[in-house]
């Protein structure tokens, strides 16, 4: 009979047993992306990324030229014992663990000797990350010693306009929402109520309806195509959620407390900048936080807004070009995908807890 | 502080303090036109934009946030300098201006605009002086009624092949299958992570997708699916696994032999995306039901289903309804993984893809217009529904 004690162990071995699975289900995608942007070209192109650990495979074990040896590729030949014609050798004949395969053309191809034996296919380097980051042409050496000279995809001036583009659309619409919610807070004035009721009513506004009017008043302005562009568009989209988060935080803070600066003679601005601005530290982390990686991470309004210009595209923008232009160039994209992630998952795990709380918050983009 | 008037009516004393009034006011001008002055040539240096990519970046972020921050500080003390009653009348505006102004030029108007453009054909309502509206009325109208569809757009939108697709897409796979996966994935797995020892671990790693845009998702993705020729080793992990199990291989995602339920393939994403966002809040709503009901549910030999389903769920009701909501509202704006993955073909269309499409490659900005503000009368009563909730729940402070 099972005692308590063993029941709750064998629950909580179940527990964590499936929560492993889960995790690791969850992990394979991103493993498999990491362990790829490491390999060949070639490598990747034709197998797996799982046979960097050891499996079993078909491994060369003796190399037979066809003329050295007398046979004749016209008719069948005899090799090690096993008889057999071209076409069947091209496509490979197994007998027991051996396998006999012609790799090239009838007239100078050779052939292998194989054996089923355990293996790994691990010849990782950085060459994928060098050719997407350089600005320069890169020189790569193939595994039989011959160069090739591939244009980079300046990932680096993409991560830099990435930076650009995210720091100050961070930034700014944090600044500007926090005055704005100190003032929905603690502030009198005409209309507050209509003003603050139209703040939460935006929320509920896709941006998608605001991109045509705001194209055609950045043509009017041409700053179409700038930073200046998109800081301002993630300025306007951000600042519903920026101002209601902050606000409910804001306003929440002990009233004593800003009475009795008053009291001392401080003028609002004082009491915002040396008070409230350093209370509301986490809250104005947590949407710093989400503000940045959704900025960060945002492909349609940098689309509208930057288009493809080199000069200032972003890193989705140039990932997604290259998904399109060249989708089969895995040892590309597998880099390019993790320079892209790198940033927002150092942010992400240093200053998760915030990130949460902004969650719990209701961070909900409209 | 006194206005100038009121200083005047005291006296000569008072002359020194009218002169300082004065000579603040000045500088502070001053300062303005300075500060202006070198925001505007820092927006054109920018807008020009030939210096080297990291000086521009540096350059771009000191004077974006720089800027802002000046500004406010300049006007705040322009207003500080009025008196107290204009003070206090005229300081609000300077703190929350700024948003609202905001608010209303990339949103509120935005939204007018947007609707009032649906209303006419694809080049849109001609482009004349609104000052013709005054001077020839007539004129102005006839010009504006030769392009007015009234709600043809919307007829479209209710009516077009590529439309219903859509929007069946849009119901049946996004919101009637990945969100309630998500909710029940993100579900069990708070519940599981809440009774292990390696909780924060196995969280951080569940939640981590959420940190990675969907372009970057749908790299990793797209590799999963890849398809190479029969024959060969699959280097896609779903066509190894299907081949190996012997399957044929296919090209997942645009499998139209299948359509529409290829779109399963793009929801698996979504779920893989999504789940970590559920399952954060539905963690944090699970540590806030009170131990004893559940110890006392145990002591009367309740299982753990039983607990799960009669304690559990109707504790964190409110939870769920919230972020079923949030996650209706996320699949209805769903955009990034579909463009990325297949374009919108192969039957995966979604209205975003096709507001896209029709807003800036087919450039018939009526009917885009028409389906972005379809758009924002579905979200509408999620999102209020959802507010109420959030607000309900209160987890913030």
């Amino acid at each position: 009979m099972k005692t308590a004690r063993t029941q709750k162990l064998s629950r909580a071995f179940l527990v964590n047993s499936i929560l492993a699975l889960i995790v690791l289900l969850w992990m394979i995608p991103v493993i498999g992306l990491f362990v790829s942007s490491f390999r060949q070209r070639f490598d990747i192109q034709t197998t797996p990324w799982w046979y960097i650990f050891p499996h079993r495979d078909w491994v060369a074990t003796k190399t037979i030229d066809p003329r050295q040896a007398g046979l004749d590729a016209n008719g069948p030949m005899t090799v090690e014992g096993v008889t057999a014609t071209f076409e069947e050798m091209r496509a490979g004949v197994e007998v027991g663990n051996t396998r006999l395969i012609w790799i090239g053309n009838r007239r100078i191809g050779n052939i292998q000797i194989q054996k089923k034996q355990w293996t790994t296919t691990a010849n990782l380097s950085l060459d994928n990350y060098r050719q997407i980051l350089l600005q320069k042409d890169v020189v790569i050496k193939h595994a039989d010693g011959t160069l090739e000279t591939v244009r980079s995809d300046d990932f680096i001036s993409a991560l830099l306009n990435s930076l650009t583009v995210s720091v100050p659309a961070t930034v700014i619409p944090i600044l500007i929402a926090a005055f704005a919610a100190y003032g929905f807070a603690w502030m009198n004035f005409r209309g507050k109520r209509f003003w603050f009721t139209l703040v939460v009513a935006l929320l509920v506004v896709p941006l998608q309806i605001a991109l045509v009017p705001v194209l055609r008043d950045f043509a009017g302005l041409h700053i179409n195509g700038t930073f200046l562009g998109i800081w301002l568009a993630h300025t306007g989209f951000g600042l519903p959620l920026a101002t209601y988060l902050l606000y409910n935080y804001i306003s929440s803070l002990p009233r004593e407390t800003l009475e009795s600066a008053f009291i001392d003679g401080a003028s609002h601005f004082d009491v915002f900048r040396q008070l409230v601005l350093p209370l509301s530290v986490p809250a104005l982390a947590s949407f710093a936080i989400f503000q940045f990686l959704w900025v960060w991470n945002d492909y349609l309004v940098a689309l509208v807004i930057l288009g493809p210009d080199p000069n200032t595209r972003i890193v989705t923008v140039n990932l997604a070009n290259i998904v399109g232009d060249r989708g089969q160039d895995w040892h590309l994209l597998t880099a390019g995908a993790f320079m892209s992630m790198i940033i927002p998952l150092i942010v992400f795990f240093l200053l998760q807890r915030y990130f949460v709380r902004g969650l719990l918050a209701g961070s909900v983009k409209g | 502080m006194a206005t100038p008037q009121q200083v005047l009516k005291r006296g000569p004393k008072a002359v020194n303090k009218v002169s300082a009034w004065f000579l603040r006011f000045g500088l502070t001008i001053l300062i303005m036109v300075i500060a202006f002055f070198f925001l505007y040539q820092g927006f054109l240096f920018l807008r020009a934009g030939n210096a080297p990519k990291w000086v521009m970046a540096l350059a771009a972020i000191v004077w974006g946030v720089g800027g802002i921050a000046i500004l406010y500080y300049i006007f705040n003390a322009l207003v500080e300098l009025l008196s107290v009653t204009w003070t206090r009348r005229l300081q609000p505006f300077v703190f929350v201006g700024p948003a609202i102004a905001m608010l209303l030029w990339f949103l509120a108007l935005p939204t007018l605009r947007t609707f009032y453009l649906s209303l006419f054909g694809r080049n849109g309502p001609p482009s004349l002086p609104l000052t013709l509206l005054f001077t020839a009325p007539r004129e102005y109208l006839t010009a504006l009624s030769t392009q007015f569809v009234g709600l043809g757009n919307y007829i479209a939108v209710f009516t077009d092949r590529l439309m219903l697709g859509a929007l069946r897409n849009n119901i049946l796979f996004w919101i009637g299958i990945a969100t309630p996966l998500t909710v029940i994935a993100g579900l069990l797995i708070a519940v599981l992570a809440d009774r292990s020892k390696f909780e924060r671990a196995a969280k951080s790693l569940i939640f981590m997708p959420m940190a990675i845009s969907f372009v970057g998702a749908s790299v990793i993705w797209n590799f999963i699916y890849e398809v190479n020729p029969p024959g060969t080793p699959q280097i896609g992990l779903l066509n190894a696994i299907v081949v190996a199990l012997g399957g044929q291989s296919h090209g997942w995602t645009n499998y139209v032999d299948i359509a529409p339920w290829n779109n399963l393939f793009l929801v698996i994403i979504v779920v893989w995306l999504q789940a970590g966002y559920a399952m954060v809040l539905f963690s944090a709503a699970i540590k806030g039901i009170p131990e004893e009901i559940m110890e006392a549910a145990r002591v009367d030999g309740a299982s753990e289903i039983q607990i799960f389903f009669n304690i559990m769920v109707p504790q964190i009701q409110g939870t769920i309804i919230a972020v079923t909501t949030t996650i209706i509202i996320f699949t209805l704006k769903i955009f990034d993984v579909v463009w990325v993955m297949t374009g919108g073909q192969f039957g995966t269309d979604v209205i975003a893809t096709q507001f896209y499409r029709q807003s800036f490659i087919n450039r018939n900005s009526g009917f885009g217009s028409a389906i972005a503000i379809v758009l924002l009368v579905a979200v509408i009563p999620v999102m209020v529904y959802n507010l109420r909730q959030m607000k309900e729940q209160e987890t913030f402070r």
